[in-house]
């Protein structure tokens, strides 16, 4: 018994699932920021998954996720602050008022 | 990594049941204060299990940057934007959130079957797992990826200024006549005269 690729991956996609879930069925705009974040770590442990098992002397894998880490924070600092602007416009989070956009 | 089997594969085990049952509390819990604080937990089993895979400086960054700085914002956002609002019902959401359902359902066993089915080339058990990560990765960063090393450098400092341009108040310069004291603040809601909530934050005068 061993801790092996398949394990990391298929958490990661249960993970990958649930985020996409809440991504599309929350109504709430944090909880689907939220739901952003979740993808991007089943992402980042797939990537450290492959990193381990498939390619241990070069790491290149990790060097990814740090990548993958940085455009996460910058997403979240600017999500966050469109958030914050359509909530001073709109006066609520409701996903299902912000229909701006719609034709 | 010379920690035993059972143990690895328990503590995998664990951290994996912690990780998948904090995502659905994320998910599916209706006090979104408590979904920021499973988030957090998400956040740290990923750490851990990133440790069990021989990272140890992406799981100290993991730490740092997710618990640290997105999770803390992510409270500040929801502080910022707290109303207790009662989302007004939409007729046949029931159908929109059970085909989500379905469809997930489907995606996560299509990636199942391909997790499993695929032949995965794994690295022979004779090759040595890098013991010092931080000083693979360095040269990673000033080798190979030096471009895109610099070019996050210059991500980030783009979404530092557009968050604060975002965020920011229109400014109103104050009327003729009016004390600036040292307490208030220098910025006024654009709606200052329609709404009630902007009449709160009025500078008193």
């Amino acid at each position: 018994m061993h801790v092996q690729l398949q394990y990391c991956l298929l958490i990661a996609a249960a993970l990958f699932c649930t985020g996409i879930y809440g991504l599309i069925t929350s109504r709430n705009a944090v909880r689907v920021l939220m739901s952003i974040e979740l993808l991007l770590n089943a992402v980042n442990l797939n990537l450290m998954g492959f990193s381990n098992f498939l390619d241990p002397t070069r790491i290149k894998g990790q060097v990814f996720t740090v990548f993958v880490l940085t455009v996460a924070a910058a997403e979240a600092a600017v999500g966050l602050a469109i958030i914050l602007a359509i909530y001073r416009n709109r006066d609520t989070v409701d996903m299902e008022k912000f229909n701006l956009l719609k034709w | 990594m010379n920690i035993a089997e059972g143990v690895q594969i328990v503590s995998f085990g664990i951290l994996g049941t912690t990780m998948l049952a904090a995502a659905l509390g994320v998910v599916l819990l209706s006090n979104i204060v408590y979904s920021a604080f499973l988030l957090g937990g998400v956040f740290v089993s990923m750490a851990g299990i990133y440790l069990l895979l021989n990272a140890d400086f992406v799981a100290a960054a993991q730490i740092l940057i997710y618990v640290g700085a997105i999770n803390v914002l992510i409270l500040f956002a929801i502080m910022l934007v707290n109303k207790q609002e009662d989302f007004s019902a939409v007729p046949k959401r029931w159908i929109r959130n059970g085909a989500t359902a379905i469809v997930c359902f489907g995606l996560f066993a299509l990636l199942g079957t391909m997790v499993l089915i695929t032949p995965w080339s794994i690295a022979p058990a004779t090759a040595v797992a890098v013991q010092d990560t931080v000083v693979e990765i360095g040269k990673h960063f000033f080798s190979d990826y030096l471009l895109p090393f610099e070019l996050a450098s210059v991500l980030l400092l783009m979404a530092m200024v557009g968050a604060i341009i975002l965020a920011r108040r229109d400014f109103i310069p104050e009327q003729l006549g009016v004390q600036q004291t040292a307490l208030t603040l220098p910025e006024q809601p654009r709606e200052s005269s329609a709404g009630s909530i902007a009449s709160d934050e009025m500078p008193s005068s």
